[in-house]
């Protein structure tokens, strides 16, 4: 899709703004989902759907498209936000999300949705697919390149780093990972249950090009993304995106933070009517 | 044994736990890598055919395309999971993976990889690993007693298990034609040749009746088919009349000429396979056998549920109970 100079075109902060107004509301269709990382990750989701990526949202399955995949299933609900307000999901659908025989099931398949481009859920897969894929298009020739989304929790799975090493090795320039890091996994702070730091020396030092930033500061995501587009050396690129759970909804930014934040069935519409709030103000 | 060490000339072979062994016995004969030589011939008509490995393209013969196609070779380095949910990857891209390892690591390492990123995905990878079951003899770490009931529970996944070179050349094209995930078990090296001389052709899904017998049903798999068709001489040595139906793919396995074969009275059926007692061909074609209600005399012929020794292979094969000899001595003493 890529940059459009039309009028009125809407800007990226108002994507954003969309894609959590679709999260929330899925949320209240099923009363729960992972809605605060939905939040934190929908500025970034924002940048590579209507800055960096190509794509046809008519075409799912375009062969020249660019590919991405969600490594953590759980974020799905952010995805499929994404995916509606680009046009690849009909909005209506946002009414079947985690019931019986919807397109939209709570964690992210490969089978099941338009633009889900692998079955995630089971956490540290989804590098290893992009390796394939990034070995596959440079087979094919092609110019298309592979995003990956995963989760600072991710990092503790071995395999993570099995596919870091091999993408430098095979000096995969079309492959672009983007690592969330809102320091929160299932038994608590991520950097508590193993830390990770120093990140970026790490990367680096694995062979890749790395960009640290606040992942909920579009300008800043708007500057990676361009940085990792224009860097010409062969090798992979990762966008570390520092995130705040709930963002964007002041009472669940400031809820103690869980890796699965409870929602009050009375809170969905208050939380829409914030996110609004904010957008006025 | 052919590679068994001796240290003192003139003194009868030493038994070694080495980990490559080849299951060909003395004078037998045999054909060089008929896998990695399948693949080219594969390869050269079907460009999206691609290899990848971890660190063992020598040792499953994937060589012999890494030297033909060296573009189309992918060394992932010691990485089982990397190496799975790869593959998966360039069949994504329409790409058709023969990725290799050995039958431990896809199996027990590799396994979540394998379910999510290739079987539940449907993606059209070919897993092709090396010593299979019982043929290695340096101990649990490289011997894949359970593979086949790993495989054989994951939906979506067909298994199959070759019993020589001949098949296993006829496999490669046959699983190229079958869009979807495969997992193959390989013999590698210097592989036994036994079954061109029964005018044998590979099907996907179909078993084969070798040799027929009136008192005696062999079901078997893999090298456990070699032995049983040895085991069937010997045993007409004896007097006794045994039939082999060689059924390579484990699954979906041939229902229909299973039920036909057991269901005929009057004859033991044993089943044989080169695995754990749990969860392979036996229980395979027990349960079969049940929910049909065919109920002949039936036996096992497999690898107990344990840990298994370090040790050479003939020996181990003896001490298991999946040697030719063996094979013969427990149908006589069934038929008893």
């Amino acid at each position: 899709m890529s940059t459009n100079t039309l009028v009125n075109t809407p800007t990226l902060a108002q994507r954003a703004r969309n894609i959590r107004r679709n999260a929330l509301r899925m949320g209240e269709v099923q009363g729960q989902g992972y809605i605060a990382q939905a939040l934190d990750i929908s500025d970034v989701l924002a940048v590579a759907y209507f800055h960096a990526m190509r794509y046809r949202p008519e075409e799912p399955t375009w062969e020249d498209r660019d590919r991405f995949l969600l490594s953590n299933g759980h974020y799905a609900i952010a995805l499929y936000a994404a995916l509606i307000e680009a046009g690849i999901i009909p909005e209506a659908e946002l009414e079947t999300y985690g019931f019986d025989e919807s397109r939209l099931p709570m964690s992210g398949m490969a089978s099941y949705t338009p633009g889900m481009e692998m079955s995630g859920g089971s956490l540290g897969l989804g590098l290893s697919i992009a390796v394939g894929m990034g070995l596959g298009l440079k087979q094919k020739g092609s110019k298309s390149r592979v995003f990956t989304l995963f989760s600072d929790g991710e990092l503790d799975e071995g395999s993570k780093w099995e596919a870091m090493m091999s993408a430098a090795h095979h000096k995969l320039d079309n492959l672009v990972a983007i690592i969330d890091v809102n320091n929160q996994q299932a038994d608590g702070p991520s950097k508590q249950m193993m830390g990770f730091e120093p990140l970026v020396d790490k990367l680096e030092a694995f062979g890749w090009f790395v960009r640290r930033v606040d992942g909920n500061d579009i300008d800043a995501v708007v500057a990676a993304f361009d940085a990792a587009s224009l860097h010409t050396e062969p090798q992979p690129r990762v966008i570390v995106a520092d995130t705040l759970m709930g963002k964007g909804v002041p009472f669940l930014e400031q809820r103690e933070k869980n890796h699965f934040i409870r929602v009050e069935a009375h809170e969905w519409k208050l939380a829409l009517a914030e996110l609004d709030a904010g957008d006025r103000s | 044994m052919k590679s068994a060490i001796s240290t003192m000339p003139g003194k009868p072979k030493l038994t070694t736990s080495a980990m490559i062994a080849s299951i060909a016995a003395e004078g037998q004969k045999t054909k060089p890598a008929p896998f990695g030589h399948a693949l080219v011939e594969l390869a050269r008509s079907r460009p999206e055919v691609v290899g990848l490995t971890a660190d063992l393209g020598k040792y499953t013969d994937l060589h012999i395309f890494a030297r033909e196609f060296p573009e189309r070779y992918y060394q992932m380095g010691m990485a089982e999971q990397l190496l799975y949910g790869a593959a998966s990857g360039m069949a994504v891209e329409g790409f058709m993976p023969f990725a290799t390892t050995y039958a431990v690591f896809a199996s027990r390492r590799a396994y979540d990889f394998i379910h999510q990123t290739i079987a539940e995905e449907d993606r059209n990878v070919k897993i092709v690993c090396a010593l299979p079951g019982l043929t290695s003899g340096y101990g649990p770490s490289h011997q894949a007693a359970e593979d086949l009931a790993l495989f054989r529970a994951m939906p979506n996944m067909t298994v199959i298990d070759p019993c020589d070179a001949h098949e296993i050349e006829q496999i490669v094209p046959a699983i190229a034609a079958h869009h979807g995930p495969v997992y193959m078990r390989l013999l590698r090296g210097q592989v036994p040749l036994v079954l061109d001389e029964y005018n044998y052709q590979f099907k996907l899904g179909k078993a084969s009746l070798i040799r027929d017998g009136r008192e005696v049903l062999i079901i078997s798999s893999g090298i456990m088919t070699m032995r049983a068709l040895e085991a069937a001489k010997e045993l007409a040595g004896d007097g006794v009349d045994a039939a082999v139906l060689h059924v390579p793919t484990i699954k979906p396995l041939d229902n229909e000429a299973i039920l036909r074969e057991a269901g005929k009275p009057g004859r033991l059926v044993v089943v044989a396979e080169n695995h754990t007692v749990i969860g392979g061909l036996g229980e395979a074609v027990a349960a079969l056998l049940m929910r049909s209600g065919v109920h002949p005399a039936f036996r096992q012929i497999a690898l107990p549920d344990e840990f298994l020794a370090a040790g050479a292979l003939p020996t181990l094969h003896d001490r298991y109970g999946i040697s030719t000899a063996e094979v013969a001595r427990q149908i006589k003493g069934w038929l008893r």
